[in-house]
């Protein structure tokens, strides 16, 4: 980081709060965009993915098309909803869903997979229905699986989220995009910046929840001797996969 | 009771996996299911608690159609405990304990005294309460298994292979107190294993199952060893099922002879208490290898006589104190004895 990207970052007026062209005010567009799309892909992958681990059907299929949506480029998905329904925050969101929906989708189903199948024959031999099986032993045992889904996919919605910037919308992206539109490049390192730390702070903040929700007796906490392997899964790698973004895009 | 009438369960690709059952348990004893893997002994077994239906015939218990009651609620009146215990990982030993009643709508509070009782019950320290599965031993959790399927209260307990995860000596140990805490319950126990030893050790009745679910013969254990009920269950049953049958023979109607007695030479010496200490004659103290009880199987008394240096066994009260010896030729005239008593009334 050189000196001039050290200035930008610390300039007190960048962080002014009167300033609409803000880091506050880019920071909370870019965590709304990013808001917006895990929680709607959440509300799509998850039930589909306890669905199909609990009664493991259908699997083949709606992995293959997670997977498939996984091997969609962003930007071309985000220029054909744009040509569809026209500027705005739809054509951004359905890109980040469309990304974020794999991880979710697939971790939920491995987790609910892992269950131990005596586990899940006691539970249904004691007397437990299968609703209850799924809500209190399936779900619980298969958390850790899914927080990691979770985290991976916040991290790449996060770092993808500046692509907002490039159909006209806020966000931390404002910065990658104008810097390179100005040859600033400080600007587009500090935006870079930016967003890795942001990813890294919510990427460390689910790992809270994830503490705090999760079972001593199924992360690793609970046994002996080992102790549960924190992952901040490639945070570091957030800068790099968000300037790849934007180098993806036509100048 | 528990009765199965004509059950057939046969699997959409044809396999028969039982074919035309009729078995009836009874009230207030251990049924163990036995047979060689793929005899449907398994499938009948999770047909009394619906986790698999029938294709055909009717199971009752106390008289009452399974299949016309709500699987999760006659579930939960019946005991289950599987292989692997499968207990929930995320639920500490206690909170897996009181699992069933919370699911019957007991407060938790409640449920939990009464899970910490159920421990105890089963050999587990109040310590071992709030640990989680992953911390317990394989034999503890399956002792936490068992708790579990008590803690309703159930009438009836099905367990499928409970000791076959674990190794011989904590095997042994599981069976023994498994045995103490039936005869403090009471319950009427249906077990599967596919060791028939097990099957003789622990069961009031045996039920041996052959290939297709078809059921070879229901009897005691005694009369399972001394009555094959054809070659397959002479096969299955095995060898030395002469010497194993003497486990059901008791030995209080054994006649004993004098400490004193001199054997071949040997005279047994005791020290100040009357505790047998050894077989002496010409040279050193020879070793007895063990003494029996009066209420000891006939199997005990020819194991001692086999081993010991006098070839007789020697018997001891409940101090320890040497009361009587039993030679191989008395013991072999006993044995003889009661074979032709046992054949004469099946002559007749």
């Amino acid at each position: 980081m050189n000196a001039d990207t050290f200035d930008f970052l610390f300039d007190g007026a960048n962080w002014a709060w009167s300033s609409y062209d803000s880091f506050p005010h880019r920071i909370l567009e870019h965590l709304q965009y990013s808001a917006i799309a895990l929680v709607i892909a959440f509300v799509i992958a998850f039930p589909i993915g306890l669905l199909i681990g609990h009664t493991n059907r259908g699997s083949f299929v709606a992995i293959n098309i997670g997977n498939a949506g996984r091997a969609l480029p962003t930007l071309g998905v985000l220029m054909l909803v744009l040509v569809l329904v026209g500027t705005g925050l739809v054509p951004v969101t359905v890109a980040l869903v469309i990304l974020a929906v794999p991880p979710i989708l697939t971790t939920t189903y491995a987790g609910i997979r892992s269950v131990s199948g005596a586990t899940v024959d006691a539970a249904r031999g004691i007397g437990m229905r299968e609703r209850q099986i799924v809500t209190s032993v399936e779900l619980p045992i298969a958390l850790p699986i899914i927080f990691g889904g979770v985290r991976n996919a916040a991290l790449q919605v996060i770092s993808t989220a500046t692509i907002a910037a490039y159909v006209g919308l806020g966000g931390l992206g404002r910065y990658l995009f104008d810097g390179l539109a100005l040859s600033d490049y400080p600007r587009v390192v500090a935006g870079s910046v930016l967003v890795a730390v942001l990813a890294v702070a919510v990427d460390l903040l689910i790992g809270l929840v994830q503490r705090l929700v999760v079972s001593p007796g199924v992360d690793g906490r609970a046994s002996k001797g080992r102790r549960r392997r924190s992952t901040p899964s490639g945070a570091a790698a957030t800068a790099v996969h968000s300037l790849e973004e934007v180098s993806q895009a036509p100048r | 009771m528990i009765e199965f009438d004509d059950v057939t369960k046969r699997y959409p690709d044809g396999t028969v996996a039982v074919g035309g059952l009729s078995l009836t348990i009874p009230t207030g004893g251990i049924t163990v299911l036995v047979g060689p893997s793929g005899c449907g002994k398994t499938t009948s077994l999770r047909m009394i608690n619906r986790m698999i239906d029938p294709t055909s015939g009717t199971i009752r218990i106390d008289g009452e159609d399974v299949l016309k009651q709500d699987p999760a609620l006659l579930r939960r009146s019946i005991g289950y405990v599987i292989q692997h215990a499968g207990l929930f990982p995320h639920r500490t030993v206690v909170d897996n304990v009181a699992t069933v009643p919370v699911l019957n709508g007991v407060p938790r509070k409640q449920a939990r005294a009464r899970a910490y009782e159920l421990l105890e019950r089963v050999g587990l320290t109040a310590g071992m309460a709030d640990r989680y599965p992953v911390q317990l031993s394989g034999g503890q959790q399956q002792r936490v298994g068992v708790a579990r399927a008590l803690a309703a209260d159930p009438p009836v307990m099905l367990m499928d292979e409970p000791f076959s995860a674990v190794d011989p000596v904590v095997r042994e140990g599981l069976q023994q107190e498994f045995l103490r805490l039936q005869g403090e319950l009471g319950k009427t126990i249906v077990m599967v294993t596919h060791d028939i030893d097990e099957a003789i050790k622990l069961g009031d009745h045996v039920a041996v199952f052959a290939e297709g679910g078809r059921l070879a013969q229901l009897s005691t254990p005694e009369e399972l060893l001394s009555k094959p009920a054809d070659d397959f269950v002479a096969g299955f049953v095995g060898r030395d099922r002469g010497y194993r049958g003497l486990s059901f023979a008791g030995s209080a109607d054994l006649a004993v002879e004098p400490v004193t007695t001199e054997v071949e030479g040997l005279r047994l010496s005791l020290d100040d208490a009357g505790r047998p200490l050894g077989w002496t004659g010409s040279g050193a103290l020879l070793p007895t290898e063990g003494s029996f009880h009066l209420g000891d199987s006939l199997r005990v008394v020819t194991d001692l006589t086999l081993l010991s240096p006098a070839g007789a066994a020697v018997r001891v009260d409940a101090e320890g104190r040497a009361d009587g010896i039993v030679r191989q030729g008395a013991l072999a005239a006993y044995v003889r004895e009661r074979q032709l008593g046992r054949l004469g009334s099946t002559g007749s």
